[in-house]
C-alpha cells in the first residue's frame, strides 16, 4: 500500500514584480518512498518549485499538501517547524556553519527539531557518526570546521545533516553541481541508498539527465509547467 | 538551551575580529561618557567644598553670593569693611569656638593678596575636610613673611626664602609696595581650591605696607623704611571679611541672625555650603556646558558603537538564514543574538570602566600635583550606573533590532542563497 507523500493541486506562484508566472502546475502527485528526478534548463523554476515544497515561498494559488498536511494553510511558525520536523534539504550549496565542526554541522536538525532527535534513537551522535561513516567521510574529519573540509566532503556532511532524524521528505537542488562527473555518480548512488534505508521521498532536482539512471521515476519540469499538465511525466 | 549558548558561543568566537571592534567601541564610549561624567562632578564637588568646616562668613552687607566671592574666591572688590571692634564682639560671642579674620586687596603678578592670621592654616578646611599642608616650610611668624598657594609658587617658579614684592590694589599694574619686600616662609600643597592662586601674609604686614599710604597711593614726602615699622601700632583697624567656626553646628542659625541684627554696623552671615551651591547655580553654565559635551559624546559614543554592530550583523544574515532553514525558531535565535548582545555590551561597558579606573588611577598623582584634584578608584555612582546602563541598553537594541530583520528577512536566502 502506497501513501501519497507530496500531492500538489492547482498550484500557481509569481516572484514578486513579475507578471508571469513562474509555476503554474495543474497536478503533481509523488508517492512516499519514490525517488524522483525533476530536471529542466536552468530558469526553469526547478528551485522555485523545491522554495514552495519547502514552505519557503507561500504560492498565490493552489495547495500542496505533504504527508497529509496543507501546508499552504499553515501559519508561518508551524510551516517552519513541520519543514524542521519531516523534510531533509539538500542545498545547490551546501549551507554548512562553517565555523562549526562536521559531526556538529549534521547534529543540527537534530537542536531544532524534537522529532528528528528521536527518531535518530538513543543516541544522536552515534547516529550522526554512522551516517557520516556511510558516506565515507574518515573519522578524523568529523572534528574539523566544515570551513576546513574539500567540497566533496561539505558535499556529503551537507547530505548526512538532510538524512539525519529519518525524515519523510528529502529535497535535493543539484547537490552535484561542484563534483567532477565521477564522483557525482557515486554521491547520487550513496545518496539513493541512504534514502532507500531510511525509506525517505527523495525529489532529487538537476539538469544533468545523466545522473537520471538509478532513480524511479524523471520529471522533466516544463512539461508539467503551465498547463502541460499530466500527459508530461515521462 | 544549552545547545544554543553553545552554537552562539562558537559563532561568536568566529566572528571575533568583528566583535572585538565592537567591544573596543563600546569600551571607549563608556570611558569616554564616565570621564565627561566624572569631571562634570568633580568640578561641582571641587567648587561647592573650596571651603568647608567653617559654619559662617562673615562680611559688610552685601549679596552672599558676592560675599562668597570676595571672602572665598577672592574674586572682586568688596564695598564695605568690617571694623575691627566688630569683628571682634563677634569672636567674643559664646557659640564661637574659633575665627579667622580676611583682609584683601593688594595682588602680586595678578595673584590675591590675603592678609590673615597664622590660625588661617589651623582652621582652614576644603574638599572632605582636609587641612591644608605645606609642602616646605611653615606658616608666616612676623611681618613681611609670606606663604604662597601652590600654583603661585609654581607658574611664578619661587622657593622658599625667596623675596616678593606686593602691588596695590587688585591690577597687576598698581603701584608698588616695591620698598618693602616679602620673605617666603612656606609654599602649600595643591588644594584645588583658591588657595593654590592666594598669596597669605599678616594683617600686621597688610597694615605696615599701607603707613605711609593714603587713599591708595604712598604719602607725598613721608616715606617709613621697613626696619622702622615695628614702632608703630599694626594692629588692623578693619577687615574684609571673616570666617567662623562654631563650638555646635547646631548654633549657625541663632549665630546667623545675631550676625545680621548686629547693632554697631550691617553686617553679613552666610553659610558657605549653601552659598556656594547658589554660587554654582549663578555659574551653571558650566555645568550645562559640560553636560551638552556629555549628552555628545554619548550620542557620538553610541552611534558609532550602533554602526559597529550592524557592520557585523551582515555577516550574520546567512547563518541565521541557515539556522532557520533547519528549524531554528524565534525564540531561539532570540537567544542567540540576545545572548550575544548582553555579553559582547556588558563586557565592553566593564572594560570601560576599568579603563577608566586605570586611566584615572595612572593620573591621580599627576592631577593632585598639578591641580590638587584627588582622584581614586571609586565604586561607579548612581548616575554614572545609568550611563554605563544606557550603553548596555543601546548595545543590546543595536545589535537585536537588525539582527531581527535580518532574521525575518532571511529564509529564503537560507534554502537557495543569493549573492
Ligand atoms: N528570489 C527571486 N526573486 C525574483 N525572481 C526569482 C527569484 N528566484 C528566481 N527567480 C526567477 O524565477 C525563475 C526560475 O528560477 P529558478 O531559480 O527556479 O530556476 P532553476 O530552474 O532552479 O535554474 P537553475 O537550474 O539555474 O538553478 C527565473 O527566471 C528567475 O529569474
Ligand atoms: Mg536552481
Amino acid at each position: 500500500m502506497s501513501q501519497t507523500a507530496i500531492l500538489i493541486r492547482d498550484l500557481g506562484f509569481a516572484w514578486p514584480r513579475q507578471s508571469a508566472r513562474c509555476i503554474d502546475i495543474a497536478e503533481l502527485k509523488i508517492v512516499a518512498g519514490e525517488r524522483v528526478f525533476l530536471h529542466g534548463p536552468s530558469g526553469s523554476g526547478k528551485s522555485t518549485l523545491l522554495g514552495l515544497l519547502g514552505g519557503v515561498a507561500v504560492p498565490q494559488q493552489g495547495d500542496i499538501t505533504l504527508l497529509g498536511t496543507d501546508v499552504t494553510r499553515l501559519p508561518g511558525r508551524a510551516r517552519d517547524r513541520f519543514r524542521a520536523d519531516h523534510i531533509g534539504f539538500l542545498f545547490q550549496q551546501f549551507n554548512l556553519l562553517p565555523w562549526l565542526s562536521a559531526l556538529d554541522n549534521v547534529l543540527l536538525p537534530c537542536t531544532f527539531s524534537a522529532r528528528r532527535r528521536e527518531r535518530t534513537g538513543t543516541d544522536p551522535r552515534a547516529e550522526a557518526a554512522r551516517l557520516l561513516s556511510r558516506l565515507d567521510l574518515n573519522t578524523d574529519t568529523w572534528h574539523r570546521p566544515a570551513a576546513e573540509l574539500s567540497v566533496g566532503q561539505q558535499q556529503r556532511v551537507a547530505a548526512a545533516r538532510a538524512l539525519i532524524g529519518r525524515p519523510e521528505i528529502l529535497i535535493a537542488d543539484e547537490p552535484t553541481s561542484a563534483l567532477d562527473a565521477e564522483r557525482q555518480q557515486i554521491f547520487v548512488d550513496l545518496l539513493l541508498q541512504e534514502t532507500a534505508a531510511v525509506s525517505a521521498t527523495l525529489v532529487f532536482v538537476s539538469h544533468d539527465t545523466r545522473l537520471a539512471a538509478h532513480f524511479d521515476r524523471h520529471i522533466a519540469l516544463p512539461a508539467i509547467n503551465h498547463g502541460a499538465a499530466k500527459e508530461a511525466t515521462i | 538551551m544549552r545547545a544554543i549558548l553553545r552554537l552562539a558561543a562558537l559563532s561568536a568566537w568566529s566572528r571575533r575580529l568583528t566583535l572585538g571592534l565592537t567591544l573596543i567601541a563600546i569600551a571607549l564610549a563608556t570611558t569616554l561618557l564616565l570621564a565627561v561624567e566624572r569631571v562634570r562632578v568633580d568640578a561641582r564637588q571641587s567648587f561647592t567644598q573650596s571651603v568647608s568646616g567653617v559654619d559662617l562668613v562673615v562680611g559688610a552687607r552685601t549679596g552672599s553670593v558676592q560675599l562668597m566671592l570676595y571672602a572665598v574666591f577672592h574674586a572682586g572688590a568688596a564695598s564695605n569693611n568690617i571694623r575691627w571692634d566688630s569683628y571682634q564682639a563677634l569672636t567674643q560671642h559664646p557659640a564661637v569656638d574659633w575665627s579667622v579674620p580676611l583682609s584683601l586687596g593688594d595682588s602680586h603678578r595678578g595673584f590675591p593678596v590675603l592678609g590673615t592670621e597664622a590660625d588661617y592654616f589651623r582652621h582652614f578646611r576644603y574638599g572632605d575636610h582636609e587641612a591644608l599642608r605645606f609642602t616646605t616650610g611653615k606658616p608666616f611668624a612676623g611681618v613681611f613673611e609670606t606663604v604662597l598657594g601652590s600654583e603661585v609658587a609654581q607658574q611664578l617658579g619661587y622657593a622658599l626664602d625667596g623675596a616678593i614684592t606686593l602691588s596695590h590694589g587688585l591690577n597687576e599694574l598698581g603701584p608698588e609696595h616695591g620698598d618693602k619686600p616679602f620673605r617666603i616662609t612656606g609654599i602649600l600643597a595643591p588644594t584645588g581650591t583658591p588657595v593654590d592662586r592666594t598669596i597669605h601674609v599678616s594683617l600686621e604686614s597688610i597694615t605696615a605696607l599701607h603707613l605711609d599710604w593714603v587713599g591708595g597711593t604712598p604719602m607725598p614726602g613721608l616715606v617709613i623704611p621697613a626696619e622702622y615699622v615695628a614702632k608703630f601700632d599694626l594692629k588692623p583697624k578693619e577687615i574684609t571679611a571673616a570666617l567662623l567656626g562654631l563650638k555646635q553646628r547646631s548654633d549657625v542659625f541663632r549665630m546667623q541672625r545675631f550676625i545680621n541684627d548686629f547693632r554697631a554696623e550691617p553686617l553679613l552671615g552666610v553659610l558657605p555650603g549653601v552659598a556656594l551651591d547658589e554660587l554654582w547655580q549663578t555659574v551653571g553654565m558650566i555645568e550645562r556646558t559640560l553636560l551638552a559635551i556629555s549628552a555628545l559624546v554619548v550620542l557620538v559614543g553610541l552611534a558609532g558603537l550602533a554602526a559597529t554592530l550592524l557592520a557585523g550583523l551582515n555577516e550574520r544574515r546567512r547563518e541565521l538564514a541557515i539556522l532557520r532553514a533547519l528549524g531554528a525558531g524565534p525564540g531561539q535565535i532570540f537567544l542567540m543574538l540576545i545572548a550575544e548582545g548582553v555579553l559582547i555590551t556588558t563586557l565592553g561597558a566593564l572594560l570601560g570602566f576599568i579603563l577608566l579606573s586605570l586611566g584615572s588611577l595612572l593620573a591621580a598623582p599627576w592631577l593632585l600635583e598639578r591641580f590638587g584634584v584627588v582622584l581614586g578608584g571609586r565604586w561607579p555612582s548612581r548616575e554614572e550606573l545609568a550611563l554605563i546602563g544606557m550603553v548596555i541598553t543601546t548595545g543590546l537594541v543595536a545589535s537585536l533590532a537588525p539582527g531581527w530583520r535580518a532574521w525575518r528577512m532571511s529564509l529564503a536566502d537560507g534554502l537557495t542563497p543569493r549573492l
